[in-house]
């Protein structure tokens, strides 16, 4: 393995310990005590004794430190702890909204890509100025909508007048098509204006002069040559964008109501469930970690600039 | 081949017609609604197996009339009235999608920056076989066959595996002959070369265009060499057209033009160049002619500097056992090419760099003793002007901020003091006291590399390092500035460290001169025995590979080329 790749993973392993350590902190920090909240009740009507039990078997007593070297230890060894509300561990509970989450954050990164290039390279080719200027403007509008309002807007559309999608109990793919196009639209904006900027400098490079100098018709210029140095970049902002695709996915379930990470994110801290807020958040960060390590990785594959070069010819 | 088009036949290098001719050619650039023209009532030709300079400084419209001829102006620009006949078809008029058909096959471009001018994601193949195939001649191996054969023929070494290369992987001059190979592959009869070696090295520029004259002794084909420097044009052309502000200011065949120059513009342009002007253009310096006198500004001793490669424990030696000396109120040279170790050296000189070994004394002070404070301090004796004015400028600062910084790092000084400090200066550098007002965009390059020197010089350094200080100038305002530089010499006694690659330049500035090749001292000595006397293999190459040398042989390369 190069010395890229291992510093790389060194990298991503020091934020991994820095994300942990930094929401514990804050976990701790919060007002109000999960316990409590659950076992204070007074309908279960447990004496102050029982409480104090159930307290020192969550450790919830014992210094700060040696919970949070108690819960690192957990942590590392695959033990997640267990969730005080549903009182089941909370391994058990990820790996249950696990896999709805990934299909929404699949397709739905796949749309944004999609839509994104379209948008993209059809402002470039298309023949009219009046046209280009209506695509090149689209992101501006995408970017400036909030997910919630897309979702409500889209249901009232899609489901209530166009009866087009079944509100109650619809089948396994149709419940995943309005989700995946709230999800879509303003993850695919920002990466629409970054790409549109990058064909724009592409475009005034030397090189793009000397492709028409060939004989290269406009659309030539734009696929053969234009396309993959403007695709390049964004694949850093790929990337970034997945933490925005977190954070859209915790809204996106609510709107529609669908089981997964963001609804089980949504209920931890409703209630104040801190040993899954920790897991959901080391979790979302190993994540977001993996995805731009991959990036990184993948970079040197597409890009020959940045190939460690072996006996290279002077 | 079957091409829609008559254009290019084997016999039009017999016959009478212009591979391109230009007729009262108007073009305009749109800007804020309003269209600025740019450039004027062009008429020209370019003969089959001819070479035609197009001769102008930064702004004379050389380039746009260029471009106009290819088809390829920027989308604001537009032709406003005139024609451009090639092969005697004007295609002035024609829509992109048929100057597509042409381009590439019957006019084709040398662009001038080799490093962007090729796609960093694609081999070198790719890029020569695409003209091919964009033309359709022939498929997969044949096409294949003749990339390699082309980029042979362009004298690149090791064919097959240049063609699997990509461009960062080939040094510029191998670029630019890639680049050729692109422009001749369909044997087109009209090769626009826009400052085709204006980013390369003097010896690399020499190979290059050697080339360009073999190629086009080979197919005949008309070449438009669009270029700044009079030395290239004097020494490639058969015909000078000169342009100033989007007009011509005279054409005629090149000897008879540099001969006999017609236009007050042209005359101005000869005298300032610097590769012409040999014995003509010198800078009258005073010089004691005290040998005793060890009075040494800058003394550089057995200078090492090796530099750590990341990925292995090797190490690369940039400056290897480099020794001389300068004597005070005088200019010393450093000259070569890139990779030559000359900058290296420099960065040495003024403490950026910690030798490896050796020993540097600036105005008495050991220079490798230095650190933190001192050698802070030790940066007022010795200052730098960068090589790009451009760029050595801070954009959001005013002039006035940008010449005052200096001294707002070291001893604090009253503002009254500083405003007059700033005002001398600018007033010694010739700058109007209305400047200090403005941002740098708002200035000419020349008015630029002014205050750069002005910044330099506020701290009243005692020797001032000049690197490659002039070389992204136009030769009119580089002569003004190498005029300045010495007078600025002679009033305040300064000592010039001259870094270059452009030996005419020296020639015309220094009075000593060190040789550097591969980080290596290869000669040295006054700067006049070092021209007369090359001490080795290198420098002799250098110094023919200088331009406009060829004036005496002139007519003989006329004889080649049409008749008037």
């Amino acid at each position: 393995m190069s010395r890229y790749v291992i510093g790389r993973i060194g990298q991503a392993l020091v934020v991994l310990w820095a994300a942990f350590t930094v929401s514990f902190i804050l976990l701790q920090a919060l007002p109000g005590d999960a316990i409590l909240i659950k076992f204070l009740n007074p309908e279960l009507g447990l004496g102050p004794e029982q409480i104090a039990d159930i307290r020192a078997s969550y450790a919830a007593d014992t210094p700060l430190w040696s919970q949070y070297l108690h819960t690192i230890a957990n942590f590392l060894t695959g033990r997640f702890g267990y969730s005080v509300q549903a009182g089941v561990p909370v391994s058990a509970l990820l790996l249950a909204n696990l896999p709805p989450t990934l299909w929404l954050a699949t397709f739905g990164f796949l749309l944004a890509v999609i839509l994104a290039i379209s948008i993209s390279f059809v402002s470039v080719l298309l023949p009219l100025p009046r046209l280009r200027a209506f695509f090149h403007s689209i992101p501006s509008l995408f970017i400036s909508t909030p997910v919630f309002w897309l979702g409500i807007l889209l249901i009232q559309v899609f489901s209530f007048q166009l009866k087009l999608i079944p509100v109650i109990s619809p089948g396994p793919w149709e419940v995943l098509v309005l989700p995946v196009l709230t999800l879509a639209v303003p993850i695919s904006a920002p990466l629409a204006q970054v790409l549109m900027r990058n064909i724009d400098h592409v475009l005034t490079e030397p090189f793009v002069a000397v492709a028409r100098a060939k004989g290269a018709s406009h659309g030539w210029v734009v696929w053969k040559h234009v396309a993959k140095n403007a695709v390049l970049p964004t694949l850093t902002i790929g990337g970034i964008l997945f933490g925005e695709l977190l954070a859209g996915a915790v809204v996106t379930e609510a709107v529609f109501g669908l089981n997964g990470i963001g609804s089980l994110t949504q209920h931890a801290v409703s209630s104040q469930d801190i040993a899954v807020l920790q897991a959901l958040v080391v979790f979302s960060a190993a994540a977001f970690v993996l995805i731009n390590l991959t990036v990184d990785l993948l970079y040197p594959i597409f890009d020959p600039r940045l190939r460690i070069q072996k006996g290279a010819v002077a | 081949m079957s091409t829609a088009l008559n254009i290019n036949s084997p016999t039009s290098r017999l016959s009478n017609v212009p591979a391109l001719e230009i007729g009262n050619l108007a073009v305009s650039y749109r800007s804020h609604g309003e269209d600025h023209r740019v450039v004027h009532d062009v008429s020209l030709e370019v003969r089959p197996g001819e070479v035609v300079a197009l001769v102008g400084e930064s702004g004379s419209g050389k380039t746009t009339t260029a471009q106009a001829a290819i088809g390829l102006l920027a989308q604001n620009g537009r032709v406003e009235s005139g024609s451009i006949r090639l092969n005697g078809t004007d295609i002035s008029g024609w829509p992109q999608k048929r100057l597509d058909s042409i381009r590439g096959s019957k006019i084709s471009l040398i662009p001038q920056d080799p490093t962007s001018s090729l796609n960093p994601v694609k081999t070198i193949g790719e890029q020569v076989a695409e003209v091919l195939q964009i033309h359709r001649q022939g498929r997969g191996t044949e096409i294949e066959a003749r990339v390699i054969e082309l980029l042979a023929r362009v004298g690149l070494s090791q064919p097959e595996l240049r063609a699997k290369q990509y461009p960062h992987e080939l040094s510029g001059g191998m670029r630019q002959r890639v680049l050729i190979a692109i422009a001749i592959a369909l044997k087109p009869a009209l090769i626009i070369a826009d400052e085709p070696t204006s980013a390369l090295d003097v010896t690399v520029q020499k190979r290059i265009l050697d080339l360009i004259d073999e190629l086009r002794d080979e197919y005949g084909t008309a070449v438009l060499l669009v270029t700044h420097d009079l030395g290239v044009a004097a020494d490639r052309s058969n015909r000078i057209v000169v342009l100033k502000n989007g007009r011509v200011q005279e054409q005629g065949p090149t000897d008879e033009v540099l001969a006999a120059p017609r236009s007050d513009y042209t005359r101005k342009l000869l005298s300032d160049a610097p590769s012409l002007g040999k014995g003509r253009y010198v800078i009258s310096r005073v010089k004691d002619g005290s040998p005793a006198d060890a009075d040494h500004a800058v003394i550089v001793e057995n200078l090492v500097q090796d530099f750590h490669l990341s990925a292995r424990r090797a190490t690369f030696r940039a400056v290897d056992d480099i020794s001389f000396t300068v004597r005070r109120g005088t200019t010393h040279a450093i000259v070569g090419e890139s990779g030559s170790g000359k900058t290296t050296t420099a960065r040495s000189i003024v403490g950026f760099n910690k030798p490896s070994s050796g020993r540097i004394v600036v105005d008495g002070i050991d220079v490798t003793s230095l650190s933190g404070e001192s050698l802070r301090r030790f940066r007022k004796t010795i200052q730098l002007v960068y090589q790009n004015p451009f760029a050595s400028l801070d954009p959001r600062q005013t002039i006035f901020q940008v010449i005052e910084e200096p001294l707002l790092n070291f001893d604090p000084l009253p503002r009254e003091e500083r405003v007059r400090k700033v005002e001398a200066i600018l007033d010694r550098v010739g700058l109007p006291q209305a400047v200090l007002a403005r941002k740098p965009h708002a200035l000419s390059g020349g008015q630029r590399q002014r205050v750069a020197i002005a910044r330099a010089l506020v701290l009243e350094p005692k020797i001032l390092v000049l690197d490659e200080a002039v070389s992204a100038l136009d030769v009119t305002v580089q002569a003004q500035i190498l005029r300045l530089l010495d007078e600025l010499q002679q009033a305040l006694g300064l000592t010039y460290l001259f870094i270059s690659h452009d030996l005419a330049v020296v020639r015309q500035i220094s009075d000593t001169v060190s040789v550097l090749h591969n980080g290596r001292l290869v000669d040295e000595g006054p700067v006049e025995d070092v021209f007369q006397n090359p001490g080795s293999a290198y420098t002799r190459e250098l110094i023919a590979a200088i331009p406009g040398q060829r004036n005496a042989f002139l007519e003989n390369s006329v004889l080649n080329g049409a008749s008037q």
